[in-house]
């Protein structure tokens, strides 16, 4: 196999070489074959956020926002000119804010237990952990709304942000561990040796070691409740987070101002982590 | 569960004195005090409600006069009876989805592992990016896209790609949007990230001199692909399938906005059974078998794939 793989190489640079302008162009489809794939890929990745903010720029003659009409800047002037839309994307940074604010803390807490600790039922938490993470989102939702409907609870906000927290923490306690873990034990042993409360080795050393993973755990928690539908449409009730607004809106009408929302979250992640990203090398830098 | 199991004092260590004894007792106790309050969280508002949900799938009865627990399993036959279709479906699309966004995905992945150079964290940023707006409203933009006037449609229709998908019964007639195409290119689009990011963190730890190794045993670069690169990215593989399949077989939204009637998956049916028909029943035995049907072949792919130690 490796003889005809050698032979296949020295015969393809001959051919190459001979009927050389009819074979650059393949030759170069060839190399970047890769590139150009990846680059397909990404293009579909970002077409519907393209799309999205070309539309905020609409001014549909319906109640849909799918044709494309004619420019206006009207959405973008008043974005909160549809009744209950700005209500809801509050309701939902309130939710998402508590929700990352309880799932980082008890993740967290997993997370050192887990990295740092032999215990009985080991094998049990990392199951329990896992589990949420391989449910199909249908599955918890229906089945955490029975146990709420059963119990006689009024859906609502509590209930949101009980399943929120519930749906985030494996993601903090994967976030968190896998940076605990990776981290250098002697560091807290040497803080010891200088004579640092455990208190301290925690605070000085443990805690900025770790905080990366926490901060990505958190993130990840505050994008996965803001955007959260399944579990939400299940437990809401008649509560309207920002997800359940535009899923209604797609029944009766889709305001063009969702899309100035849509484009505007965009525009502010992008710009934040542009701004870590410089952060991060001015940092770099000023070490050296 | 996991709590009540804390260790009660052991007895072997009474010989000791009393001041070296509470330390260790107190430090032994402390993983089930830091674990405490977020599995206590799990158990009540994951565990249990699945158990409920079990025994919910065993009862009958209306809104009306209430619901017991009479062991009806017939409505496990009768929800599969009714459902299959759109259970075979849901695996199906999932399926499909999975293949394209492994097949879409990993040259992507590949790009920023090894080819973007200063443009990698460019590059990953277009990834992840489009998480930050709300993937409804993303859906939604697709019904733009493919709309039927619209230059997509255009496009393969004057190239006669839709006959061709027609007859295939992907499409139906000189339309994209409210056929199987548009759902499962929904789907694929929406869960592209959660492919591309395992594949990225696999292939990003390969080393490059393994890629040299190959080439100066004389490996074309498709060879060195196939026994060098691929195999260690299968970890990666395995993650990304598994994060891919699982949200797609059970969702609803985007057969929902871009299917038809005729595109429903059982995301969809338990949705309206359980928010809109009000059997609870019928929509804890689907989702129950969703459940079973999803755990059983993650189970087995991770065993066949050898990657255990991936959970």
């Amino acid at each position: 196999m490796a003889a005809t793989e050698t032979t296949g190489k020295t015969t393809g640079k001959t051919a190459g070489t001979t009927p050389r302008a009819t074979a650059a162009p393949l030759r170069w489809l060839r190399r970047n074959v890769v590139i150009l794939a990846g680059l397909a890929t990404l293009a579909y990745l970002i077409l519907p956020n393209v799309v999205v903010m070309v539309f905020s720029f609409n001014k549909p003659h319906g109640r849909f926002n799918y044709q494309w009409q004619q420019f206006s800047t009207d959405a973008w002037t008043d974005p909160c000119g549809v009744a209950d839309l700005c209500g809801s994307l509050g309701l939902s940074l309130q939710i998402a804010v508590w929700a990352t604010v309880g799932a980082t803390v008890l993740g967290t807490m997993i997370a050192f237990a887990l990295a740092r600790y032999r215990f009985r039922a080991r094998a049990g938490v990392n199951t329990l952990i896992f589990l949420p993470m391989a449910m199909p989102e249908v599955v918890m939702a229906a089945s955490l709304a029975t146990l709420f409907l059963n119990m006689g609870i009024q859906f609502g906000f509590w209930t949101i942000l009980i399943a929120h927290i519930m749906f985030c923490l494996s993601f903090v306690v994967t976030a968190v561990k896998a940076r605990v873990m990776s981290m250098d034990p002697r560091l807290e042993q040497a803080a010891q040796d200088l004579y640092a409360s455990p208190v301290q080795t925690f605070l000085r050393v443990t805690l900025p070691i770790a905080a990366p993973g926490i901060a990505s755990g958190a993130l990840l928690s505050f994008a996965l409740s803001f955007d959260d539908f399944i579990i939400t449409n299940f437990n809401a009730g008649s509560t309207v987070t920002f997800p359940m607004f535009v899923w209604g809106s797609a029944q009766r009408g889709t305001p063009v101002q969702i899309n100035v929302i849509g484009t505007a979250m965009f525009l502010v992640a992008v710009l934040c982590v542009l701004a870590g990203q410089m952060a991060g090398t001015r940092r770099k830098r000023s070490k050296k | 569960m996991t709590a009540t199991e804390a260790p009660a004092p052991p007895e072997s260590d009474a010989t000791e004195p009393p001041a070296l004894r509470r330390t260790p007792t107190r430090k032994r106790l402390v993983p089930y005090w830091l674990l405490l309050p977020g599995i206590l969280w799990l158990l009540v508002f994951f565990a249990a409600p699945l158990v409920y949900q079990a025994s919910t799938s065993l009862q009958t009865g209306s809104l009306e006069e209430g619901f017991k627990v009479t062991w009806h399993l017939a409505t496990y036959w009768d929800a599969l009876g009714e459902y299959w279709p759109q259970f075979v479906r849901s695996m199906g699309y999932a399926g499909i989805a999975t293949a394209l966004c492994l097949l879409l995905g990993y040259p992507l992945a590949y790009l920023i592992a090894f080819k973007a150079g200063r443009w990698r964290n460019v590059v990953m940023m277009l990834v992840i990016a489009p998480f930050f707006t709300s993937f409804l409203i993303r859906t939604l933009a697709w019904k733009t896209i493919l709309a039927d006037g619209g230059p997509v449609v255009g496009a393969l229709n004057s190239l006669h790609i839709l006959d061709v998908t027609s007859a295939l019964g992907i499409t139906e007639g000189h339309r994209v949007l409210a056929t199987p195409l548009a759902v499962v290119c929904g789907l694929t689009y929406n869960f592209l990230p959660f492919m591309i990011l395992p594949l990225y963190t696999s292939l990003e730890r390969i080393d490059p001199r393994l890629h040299e190794a190959a080439g100066d045993l004389y490996a074309r670069p498709v060879t060195t692909f196939r026994r060098v690169t691929f195999p260690l990215s299968m970890p990666g593989v395995v993650a990304g399938t598994l994060l891919t399949f699982i949200p797609a077989a059970g969702d609803y939204i985007n057969a929902e906005l871009l299917g038809s009637t005729d595109q429903k998956m059982i995301g969809n049916v338990i949705q309206s059974q359980f928010l809109r028909v009000l059997d609870y029943p019928t929509a804890a035995a689907l989702s129950f078998i969703l459940m079973a049907a999803i755990l059983a072949m993650v189970t087995i792919y991770i065993r066949k794939s050898g990657t255990e130690d991936l959970v």
